[in-house]
């Protein structure tokens, strides 16, 4: 095995697997020492769902990341980064359908016309496809149709900074700073895949000319 | 001089009162044993709740509330560690941690307006006629959370006859000291400094309203509204406006601090309504402070067999 590969196996995804996990280890620890605060059950909601935000956008920097530093070895955590991402996210649901809602069925429904919880609902529903097709034997038997389907990570970040948004009581700042961040993420693609391309030719001919 | 010694009080008495409120919030959260997993989670947690001793000094406590309820306290803990005071910052526990910055002494209270007798008071002097009452009041957050807080008080009303309002007033307005050196929060414009609040003369009236200067038979901390705050306990806790310095009798119903802010969530009257949620959240549940299992909320928090009768003939579908 090449040191590469040594090093990212042994080294990289270890690493990054243990700190995607800290966030819930330390919600866990700080649930039996009884310093979540006076609403345990709240900052549990709350710590959830913005980790699963959190790691989206991780997963989504690393395209950006990886043509700005040429770190081509980045990628080789997107796939942990993403699956953290759901992982949060079905934790969100579990604790808002558990200890919010508590299972009851009437109160769940009654939630589905408010638009925070329909985009709630939407961003995770989406990333359930994403992390069925995320083994390498479903990115081989998929091919070209695997990169079309996991386009729909943009709709899941839009929707999961939207919930943000949308269940917020005047403190928008926190779902603006994501929602900011993943401006710039999607505008990086957006300038790098669609307007330079167009322009690179452009300039080529400019000085040739 | 309305406050007396910290050492009136006898040290047993807050232990005893602290065993207590662990047994029963251990008992609350053993009965509730259908959620195991967060149960078992929190449990060792409650189990080493709120030893700390309280640090504001005694207040001199003349009677009790007729409109007391006999709920369990939210323990002294959780009622100082965990509210909104956006004056600190928008985090629940951004007051506790920053409100060292408020100097509650010196303090001046401002009545004016539409009114007999204005002026201008030190604290002490606009305290020093009234007798003190514990009021044991339920407080509903618009963040569907709740508490039941020993207040410490004299009701509003006492305060507006000694002013004399003119028949122009047809409102009180309060309004929060403006000082970004004591409030940090206020150099952000989260909301329009400073925050005003204001009810209708009825309300203001009512002997359910309460200028609070305490909280747990002792001095307010900071964080709560030092040192002079308003407690309404029909409405939305946002309405109990905190650290205030000036009332003023208005004709016009003012425009409040959080209806410039977002005017379709938040309207004048904000009475506690679980058939209403203007807001993107459900207000028919609330999750009381200490338990478990969430409970249904009330309409007027509870307090409808005193207040309803002010909003007879209101559609509070309207009037929200």
């Amino acid at each position: 095995m090449s040191t590469r590969q040594n090093f990212v196996r042994l080294g990289l995804k270890p690493a990054v697997f243990v700190l995607c996990l800290l966030p819930l280890l330390q919600q866990v620890w700080w649930a039996y020492t009884g310093n979540l605060g006076a609403n345990p059950i709240g900052e549990l909601t709350n710590e959830s769902g913005v980790w699963s935000l959190r790691l989206l956008l991780a997963t989504l920097a690393i395209t950006p990341l990886r043509r700005l530093t040429g770190w081509g070895w980045l990628i080789s955590v997107r796939r942990m980064l993403g699956l953290y991402a759901f992982t949060y996210g079905v934790l969100h649901l579990a604790v808002y359908w558990g200890l919010n809602q508590y299972f009851d069925l009437s109160l769940i429904a009654g939630d589905l016309k408010r638009p925070y919880i329909i985009t709630g609902y939407l961003s995770l529903l989406f990333m359930v496809p994403l992390a069925a097709t995320s083994t390498d034997a479903m990115v081989r038997r998929l091919g070209r149709r695997w990169q079309k389907l996991h386009r729909l990570v943009y709709a899941v970040a839009i929707l999961g900074v939207l919930h943000y948004l949308l269940l917020v009581k005047i403190d928008f700042l926190p779902p603006l700073g994501y929602g900011l961040a993943l401006a710039a993420l999607l505008g990086w693609r957006v300038w790098a895949w669609q307007i330079a391309p167009r322009l690179a030719p452009l300039g080529r001919r400019q000085q040739a000319g | 001089m309305y406050i007396r010694k910290s050492s009136d009080i006898k040290p047993s008495e807050i232990t005893d009162r602290e065993v207590y409120r662990q047994r029963r919030r251990f008992l609350g959260l053993a009965g509730a044993s259908a959620a195991g997993i967060a149960a078992a989670a929190a449990l060792p947690g409650l189990l080493s709740a709120s030893r700390k001793a309280h640090a504001q000094a005694r207040l001199a406590v003349a009677y009790q509330s007729p409109f007391n309820t006999k709920e369990a306290l939210t323990p002294y803990k959780d009622v100082t560690t965990y509210n909104n005071f956006y004056e600190f910052g928008v985090g629940k526990s951004d007051p506790a941690e920053l409100a060292a910055s408020l100097k509650p002494h010196p303090w001046t209270v401002t009545i004016d307006g539409a009114c007999a007798r204005p002026g201008s008071y030190h604290l002490e002097d606009f305290i020093k006629p009234h007798a003190l009452g514990d009021y044991v009041y339920r407080h509903r957050c618009v963040e569907a959370w709740s508490m039941v807080v020993p207040w410490v008080g004299f009701p509003l009303a006492e305060v507006i006859k000694r002013a004399g309002p003119t028949g122009a007033a047809k409102y009180v307005q309060f309004t929060t000291l403006l000082d970004p050196r004591m409030f940090p929060g206020q150099r952000l414009p989260v909301l329009d400094w400073p925050y005003t609040e204001g009810l209708r003369m009825d309300e203001a009236m009512h002997p359910l309203t309460l200028l609070a200067v305490g909280l747990y038979g002792e001095v307010l901390p900071n964080q709560n509204g030092a040192p002079l705050r308003l407690v309404v306990p029909w409405k939305y806790g946002f309405k109990s406006i905190k650290s205030i310095v000036r009332i003023s009798f208005v004709e016009r119903q003012p425009i409040t601090t959080w209806m410039r802010a977002v005017p379709s969530r938040y309207g004048f009257y904000s009475n506690v309504n679980p058939d209403v949620d203007r807001v993107p959240w459900s207000q028919r549940y609330e999750r009381r402070i200490g338990d478990l299992l969430k409970r249904k909320t009330l309409m007027f928090n509870g307090y409808g067999a005193q207040v309803a009768p002010l909003y007879a003939g209101m559609n509070l579908n309207t009037y929200y």
